[in-house]
């Protein structure tokens, strides 16, 4: 039961941003409110049919023919429809009939869903509200799973989409994929919400390990649904995509069952999942036809590196460079701190130090932890006052728990 | 914080000899650090790389092709960095690996 309530719960979740996509795509993106609430009302409906006769045989083909008579009903009770909505659909096209407009076939769906990531990414909405509303309408999530992400509350969430919807509306931001001249750097954004997403799902401080995972893999999934499009198939699109894949590959590893956070160094590697770096492989050699190198493109051949355990100077001295060529096009202060991890395994614990020293990002408990790193074996009594203070900054239970461990290794 | 331009010149040296290995440390030293500038948040941008060869044009219309003889030092390439003030900007380009070949670095703040 337990298994058949989950599969239900991915299959509407995985519909719900189709139909969204597909009447929203018919009707106009001002309608997309209606939209939600008219799919919602097809899954309590089904929830209920359900219940009592047993799912069909093809659920989805049922859920399509629902959504479809109440949208239909919906639009002719309110006299919407053929004040409004059947001169611009006839406008656009004029063959139609309103029975055929509404179509939920398997093109209709795929070029509503990129319209509708367009639409969603457009820079004119606050990024924030841009991730919470691309996990309602590109992901079907709920309302409470997107606040728990955000370790948020509904309310919260609830204005922000609500004022995202809005935004939607006054920009008349319309389901259409943007020109070719502006695409590239639309996509941009897009890939940049993506990315977020990911990032979101990835190193969220929420507890949720299931829906974290969702998230990256949703994350995944608009990535890929960018490559089947040749407009959108571009090299650092692909590099995403593989950028994700390599750190997915360690999701496994890097928790254990009551939560804790492993380490990379102390990670299993059997728990590596070979298969996404497989892809995670495939997509990196596809990122590499042209010129472009996005930041994409270096943080997944980091990552690539990464899935490599064995250390050797090689592999340093390449994450190192790629780290220089990264902080040239993107700073902020986690790169620096990387990068400079990655000197001190390239060129030694002086060069590092003497390095680590210019960077004074005194309010970041990763900074202290990394002096503290090189400290070792110069000076134990500087090495510890750093983890110390790393320990006063650091946030979390679990991140405290760590330095305090480190600490001990060194009294 | 201000701009400031690092200017970088260096002897004329014919790189065609170079093995590969001397080429990459070379490019290794440079990477690292204009990396440890960047990873402090002060670089403003790099500049672009110049090419070996040019022309010098003098009063009286006299063109001459490079290497420079006249000036000792070929000037090499640019960069500008953020710093607040000219010491600052200065102690950053400690480090130089124009300095390492016998090259200087000429630092100045780039007007408002």
């Amino acid at each position: 039961m337990e298994k058949e309530t989950a599969s239900l719960k991915y299959l509407f979740q995985q519909e719900f941003a189709k139909m969204v996509a597909v009447i929203s795509h018919t009707y106009g993106l001002q309608h997309i409110e209606l939209a939600e609430d008219i799919v919602s009302e097809t899954f309590l409906q089904a929830m209920e049919t359900w219940g009592i006769k047993g799912m069909p045989a093809n659920p989805t083909a049922w859920l399509y023919l629902v959504a479809k008579q109440k949208t239909l009903y919906h639009f002719r009770r309110n006299k919407i429809y053929e004040e409004k909505v059947l001169p611009e659909i006839t406008h656009r096209n004029e063959k139609s009939t309103e029975g055929d407009v509404l179509e939920f076939s398997p093109q209709q769906i795929k070029d509503s869903q990129l319209q509708m990531l367009f639409a969603v990414c457009n820079p004119a909405i606050a990024s924030e509200a841009q991730i919470g509303l691309a996990l309602r309408i590109l992901c079907g999530f709920g309302i409470e799973e997107i606040a728990e992400a955000f370790l948020s509350n509904k309310e919260t969430i609830n204005k922000r989409l609500f004022r995202a919807k809005e935004k939607l509306r006054t920009e008349q931001i319309k389901m259409e994929l943007p020109p070719e001249h502006e695409i590239v750097k639309r996509l941009d954004n897009v890939l940049h919400i993506i990315y977020l997403l990911f990032s979101e799902g990835y190193y969220s401080q929420t507890q949720n390990q299931i829906l974290r995972k969702e998230l990256c893999v949703e994350a995944l999934r608009l990535g890929l649904m960018l490559t089947e499009y040749e407009a959108t198939n571009r090299p650092s699109t692909n590099a995403l995509i593989a950028l994700m894949c390599f750190h997915a590959s360690r999701f496994d590893a890097r928790q254990t069952p009551d939560d804790t956070v492993v380490l990379y160094e102390a990670q299993d590697e059997s728990l590596w999942d070979q298969a996404l770096i497989h892809q995670g492989e495939h997509f990196l050699g596809l990122s590499a036809r042209g010129q472009e190198i996005s930041s994409y493109h270096l943080e997944a051949r980091i990552a690539y590196w990464h899935c490599i355990k064995e250390d050797s100077p090689e592999k340093w001295e390449e994450i190192l460079q790629l780290y220089n060529q990264l902080l040239l096009i993107n700073y902020s202060p986690s790169v620096a701190l990387n990068r400079t991890f990655a000197l001190y395994k390239a060129n030694g614990r002086k060069a590092a130090l003497i390095e680590a020293e210019k960077l004074q990002l005194t309010d970041n408990h990763f900074y202290f932890l990394l002096l503290g790193e090189l400290y070792k074996e110069i000076d134990n009594a500087k090495a510890l006052s750093h983890l110390q203070k790393a320990y006063n900054l650091a946030k979390t239970d679990a991140e405290k728990q760590g330095i305090r461990e480190k600490i001990n290794q060194l009294t | 914080m201000k701009e400031f331009m690092l200017i970088f010149r260096q002897p004329s040296y014919d790189y065609s000899q170079a093995t590969s290995e001397e080429m990459q440390a070379i490019g290794k030293k440079w990477a690292d650090w204009v990396g440890g500038i960047a990873a402090q948040g002060k670089l403003g941008a790099t500049g672009r790389r110049l090419e070996t060869d040019g022309k010098v044009l003098k009063a009286g219309g006299v063109i001459t092709d490079g290497p420079f003889v006249e000036i000792r030092e070929r000037l090499g390439s640019f960069m500008i960095v953020k710093a607040d003030t000219l010491e600052e900007a200065t102690t950053l380009a400690h480090g130089c690996p124009a300095l390492d070949a016998n090259g200087s670095v000429e630092i100045r703040a780039i007007m408002q």
